[in-house]
């Protein structure tokens, strides 16, 4: 590990948020938002370079003070990272740009959001912390700093509904941190390393990896909101104010599963089995489809949005039972691996914009009229031509409509199920489409009937429209580069460990 | 980029681009908004007619850009398509030209010309697609276009309609995908001519090419209207004229209908489809929905009623003369593709001018329009002859080869689905042709609602006239080269004969 | 029975209790207590590893996570505390509104 090519940007891409954050924390009200935009636009364009750094580099690491592991912290950045630290700085900058605009409409002594910027810039050191960790336990201090900022996000508006809603995530973020650190204690005990390579090769299956896998899992799956741990979800999500809500529902709840990705591949491949696969899969089936239901039903745009998230999610876990081999299945033949793989990928990507488009979308209507009823959308393509699109546009990815990330997405996963031969998860993928495209269009259908009564509604800055469209778009736009995109992330030699020996031969379940 | 790949590109860009320029334009930009749906119009023509004259030089147009190592992009020109891009190009042209007269001082006019050039440009891309996975990509791109157009006038019964029309059409979609992602992993990526690639997975697959064929079959069916999917297009009509008469011509019927045509000759292959006995159950639904439209138009008193209930009806002799194999019923389903589209947008482009211009929209108001607009009703008759099957006009064309074909297939129910069928066409034609022309006017006063110098203003006048000629035209001038009748012919004879 | 196992038991019961209490418990300060006992549980278990064998030394790295993970968990201790005075002071309510 230690004679990959080293560079500082691993290191800058953690140093960078949290030394900004801090100066802006010097600030009152207009020089803290300056200092803290400044941070997030060096931020994202800091993590957008890293990521053509790895692109043509491959895996980059970084030794934090020359301690090598296992005493010092190593930080690697392979093309797994560098995707999710690619989305984070192109949605995570169009955020900050719409949040500089909404907030700088409303009054500016208003104290209590000025704690934003530097709050939004310590969750984004701890999401690049996360992603480039190598080692379990900085995984749980990086998810621990997630966890607490974006607790104080979602209830800065001071709201009590979102006093409420924070508590409970608080503690539901607090147990599933606590589950999951009993698992990397139990690990540490039987393997002596925290590593994650290194702990992969030294588990031996038994009674303590089992024991760990599921407790583990199941702390990771309260903090992603994966079905049924997700109740604290949708309040949390939809109660926060609209820059807030894009970055939890777009990013943060990415954190836990791309820990969850990285423990099933890189450590607990010994102790997985097909049946372990297929459970995580059915579950994600469930959230799929009862999440798409749930929102169909909502009254509140906001809610609406939160359940789909959690509909949305469920797609990325339905992969997992493809990446898993039964026993006898040689990898040579698993020719499914790579669909499976590539289309969990797009799922993030595709859901990244257009969750976090949709949810702006709901600010600048809550912005406009105060509130965010979903009878509140009439006519809406007359007044808010701009939304109106960036909610089509969006909600068409959501569904996997072509040519949409989200259409690549279901095309990779539907492909990889075919290959697998397991068909039936392939009802579930359907209906999630149908029920998806049933709310979508719940929205559209309104967007263009007739207004009842006259609106009255408060001017919004169109840069707030053209941060959520271009969103939109981006769901859109990531379908062009997808050859490169599939291949960098298919991983040749120099593209990351776990990844790769995924793509060669999945990970091995045992009887 | 190659000159002939790039061709292909700006052949789509012609419309793509007018659509998003008319989006940022603003609302009262009444000039500069019909100067680029024209001028995109006319370069369209152009381009197609360009593209039209090369193949037949032998050049070779084909694009591709591969969005995974496996998943391409490709567009491809081959006789088929370029039939049915010239019939779209041309017929947006015309429509354009009737959009704008008929919709002149509405509201949301930005956004109707803005998804009308889309939702062209997702007909002309399912025209030029050249495998099954960019086909699909247009298919879904065109309902989705659609939608903003069906609901255009945004009340509560458009936006209703639009529900349905959504339902049916996003359903018919997402079970298109299950067949379309099967195929690919069964077949992997089928380009359109290479039928081959089937034919030698039937020996081990057959059961699952028989499945995905039918999935396939009936996502398609949805948007062809064909019988127990036809429920939409009868609630599709509260859109406004220009865009019924697209839809029902060229758009998203047709859409159905080519992905049909093209499914059984070039997916599967005529040889594979008829050893694996796949068309015997597509021949008997499209029967049944031939005479199924047929009765129901019968007892419609509103004008666009009957004409969507004919359009289900005619849409089934394209199905069924791809399900009747031969050579001569394979031309009578293609050359019908392009005449039903000429003749049914005549059709709507009349009705609408009665509409716009006097108001009237049921057929027992019509005594005595044909002496107040003879032009129009003039074109109107024209299409009535020639959908009842009346020679020369065009209807009469298609009609004779899918009569052949049936008789050379020795199916000779299908002779006599086809002579009930002109028979009720008849009867429900026949009275709107006669109330026209020979019945006197009611008691009622005659309102005109815009007053001019010729039976209804010149935009609306010169697309009815220009495509009752076209429909006199194709039929007259079929036995000449390079019309619609000899290029389907071509393709017939390629399919049987193994031409080059 | 050996120390490291009472010690390894004794955690997970401790975990189990936390657990309990955050689920079952409906005043605030008991739930964020229990997560309180839930770390407590935890920590003791990095702690019993920390004497792999019993010749050498103890293993450093545990209790420096052991500190790592204690700051955390004061950290979200507090925030949860804050959180639900802030409730209180707004609404008297000491409960979630569902769970009375």
């Amino acid at each position: 590990m230690t004679d990959l090519p080293t560079s500082s940007y691993p290191a800058l891409l953690v140093g960078l948020p949290v030394l900004m954050a801090t100066i802006s924390l010097f600030f009152k009200s207009r020089g803290n938002a300056v200092a803290g935009l400044i941070g997030c636009l060096l931020t994202g364009g800091l993590g957008i370079v890293s990521f053509a750094e790895v692109t043509q580099r491959g895996t980059l690491i970084h030794i934090l003070g020359g301690w090598k592991p296992p005493l010092g912290i190593l930080l690697r950045m392979d093309s797994l990272a560098a995707l999710f630290i690619g989305i984070t700085a192109v949605v995570g900058i169009l955020i900050s740009l719409y949040a500089w605009w909404y907030f700088s409409s409303r009054k500016v002594s208003d104290g209590k959001f000025t704690l934003f910027w530097s709050l939004w810039l310590f969750l984004w050191a701890g999401l690049n912390g996360l992603f480039l960790s190598n080692d379990l336990f900085n995984l749980y201090v990086t998810i621990e700093v997630i966890t607490i900022t974006a607790v104080a996000l979602a209830v800065l508006s001071g709201r009590t509904v979102a006093l409420f809603a924070g508590l409970r995530y608080l503690l539901a973020a607090i147990t599933g941190s606590m589950a999951y650190l009993l698992g990397v204690a139990l690990l540490y005990g039987s393997t002596g390393t925290l590593d994650l390579g290194l702990m992969g090769q030294a588990l031996e299956p038994g009674a303590t990896a089992t024991f760990s896998l599921i407790i583990i899992t199941l702390g990771l799956m309260i903090k992603k909101a994966a079905f049924p741990f997700h109740f604290w979800l949708p309040p949390a999500h939809s109660s926060a104010l609209a820059p807030v809500s894009a970055i939890l529902s777009a990013l943060v709840v990415k954190g836990a599963f791309y820990i969850m990705l990285r423990l099933w591949t890189e450590v607990f491949g010994v102790s997985l089995s097909y049946a372990a696969g297929q459970l995580i899969g059915f579950t994600g089936a469930v959230a799929v489809i009862w999440g798409a239901w749930q929102a169909l039903l909502q009254t509140n745009l906001k809610m609406l949005v939160a359940y789909s998230s959690i509909s949305q999610m469920g797609y990325l876990l339905m992969a997992f039972p493809l990446l898993i081999l039964a026993p006898g299945v040689a990898s040579g033949s698993a020719d499914w691996l790579a669909p499976a793989w590539t289309g969990m990928a797009y799922q993030v990507m595709a859901h990244a914009f257009a969750k976090s488009s949709l949810f702006l979308s709901a600010g600048i209507i809550v912005f406009a009229l105060g509130h965010d009823r979903i009878e509140s959308l009439r006519d809406l393509v007359a007044w808010k031509p701009m939304t109106a699109m960036a909610i089509g546009i969006a909600g068409v990815s959501l569904i996997g409509l072509p040519p949409s990330g989200g259409f690549m997405a279901k095309w990779m996963l539907l492909k990889g199920i075919f290959l697998s031969g397991q068909w039936w998860w392939a009802p579930a993928v359907l209906l999630g489409s149908l029920l998806t495209a049933g709310y979508v269009f719940m929205l559209l259908r309104l967007a263009f009937a007739p207004a009842r009564e006259k609106i009255a509604f408060r001017p919004v800055p169109h840069i707030l429209q053209v941060c959520a469209l271009l969103l939109a778009l981006g769901s859109f736009l990531i379908v062009l580069p997808s050859e490169n995109l599939i291949q960098f992330l298919g991983g040749t030699e120099s593209f990351g460990t776990g990844i790769e020996s995924i793509m060669e031969g999945g990970v091995h379940g045992n009887e | 980029m190659e000159m002939n790949s790039l061709l292909l590109i700006l052949i789509l860009f012609s419309s793509l681009v007018p659509g998003i320029l008319i989006l940022l334009l603003h609302e009262r930009q009444v000039f500069m908004r019909s100067f680029l749906n024209l001028l995109g119009a006319v370069v369209k023509v152009g381009l197609v007619a360009w593209v039209f004259a090369g193949y037949y030089s032998g050049e070779e147009y084909v694009f591709i850009f591969g969005l995974a190592p496996d998943l391409t992009f490709a567009l491809q020109v081959d006789h088929l398509g370029l039939l049915f891009a010239a019939l779209s190009a041309v017929l947006w042209l015309v429509t354009t030209i009737y959009a704008i007269g008929y919709l002149e001082g509405g509201k949301h006019l930005r956004r109707f010309f803005a998804f009308f050039s889309l939702c062209v440009t997702a007909s002309t891309g399912i025209a030029l697609s050249g495998n099954v996975v960019t086909f699909f990509v247009f298919y879904e791109f065109l309902t989705l276009s659609t939608y903003p157009l069906v609901v255009h006038r945004g009340d509560d019964i458009a936006v209703e309609a639009g529900r349905t029309y959504l339902w049916y059409t996003i359903g018919g979609g997402t079970v298109l995908f299950l067949g379309v992602v099967g195929l690919f992993v069964v077949a992997g990526p089928v380009y359109f001519g290479q039928t081959e690639i089937i034919a030698n997975l039937v020996a081990e697959n057959e059961l699952q090419l028989t499945i995905l064929f039918f999935i396939m079959l009936t996502g398609l069916a949805v948007k062809a209207a064909i019988f127990p999917f036809h429920g939409w297009l009868p609630i599709a009509m509260v859109a406004p004229a220009p865009v019924s008469a697209l839809l029902h011509a060229v758009a998203v019927v047709k859409a159905g209908a080519f992905g049909i045509v093209r499914l059984v000759y070039d997916v599967y292959g005529i040889d594979t489809s008829e050893q694996m006995n796949l068309l015997t159950p597509l021949a008997v639904f499209a029967a049944f929905t031939i005479i199924y439209g047929s009765l129901k138009a019968l007892f419609q008193d509103d004008f666009k009623k009957v004409l969507a209930y004919s359009t289900i009806s005619q849409l089934s002799y394209i199905a069924l003369g791809v399900a009747i194999t031969g050579v001569l019923s394979t031309t009578g389903a293609v050359v019908h593709l392009v005449h039903q589209g000429i003749m049914k947008i005549t059709m709507f482009f009349a009705a609408g001018n009665v509409a716009e211009t006097y108001g009237y929209k049921k057929i027992s108001q019509l005594n005595g329009i044909g002496r107040r607009m003879p032009l129009t009703m003039g074109a109107f008759t024209i299409a009535a002859f020639g959908m009842i099957g009346l020679p020369p006009i065009a209807g009469f064309v298609s009609k004779w080869y899918l009569g052949l074909g049936a008789i050379e297939a020795e199916s000779y129910w299908v002779v006599l689905v086809l002579l009930a069928s002109s028979a009720m066409n008849a009867a429900y034609f026949l009275p709107i042709v006669y109330r026209a022309w020979f019945c006197e006017e009611g008691h009622e006063m005659v309102h005109r609602r815009r007053p001019g110098r010729f039976e209804t203003p010149a935009l609306l006048l010169i697309p009815v006239v220009l495509t009752g000629l076209f429909s006199l035209a194709a039929g007259v001038f079929a036995a000449s080269a390079n019309s619609p009748l000899s290029i389907a012919r071509e393709i017939a004879e390629r399919l049987y004969l193994y031409l080059p | 029975m050996e120390t490291h196992q009472i010690y390894s038991l004794t955690s997970v019961v401790l975990f189990a209790i936390g657990i309990g209490g955050v689920i079952m418990a409906k005043h605030f300060l008991k739930k964020i207590i229990a997560t309180i006992i839930m770390g407590g549980g935890v920590f003791l278990c990095f702690v019993s590893f920390a004497q792999r064998d019993a010749l050498t030394f103890a293993d450093p790295v545990p209790h420096a996570l052991v500190i790592t993970g204690i700051v955390v968990a004061v950290t979200s201790a507090a925030f949860a505390l804050s959180l639900a005075r802030r409730i209180h002071q707004l609404t008297g309510e000491k409960t979630f509104p569902d769970e009375k």
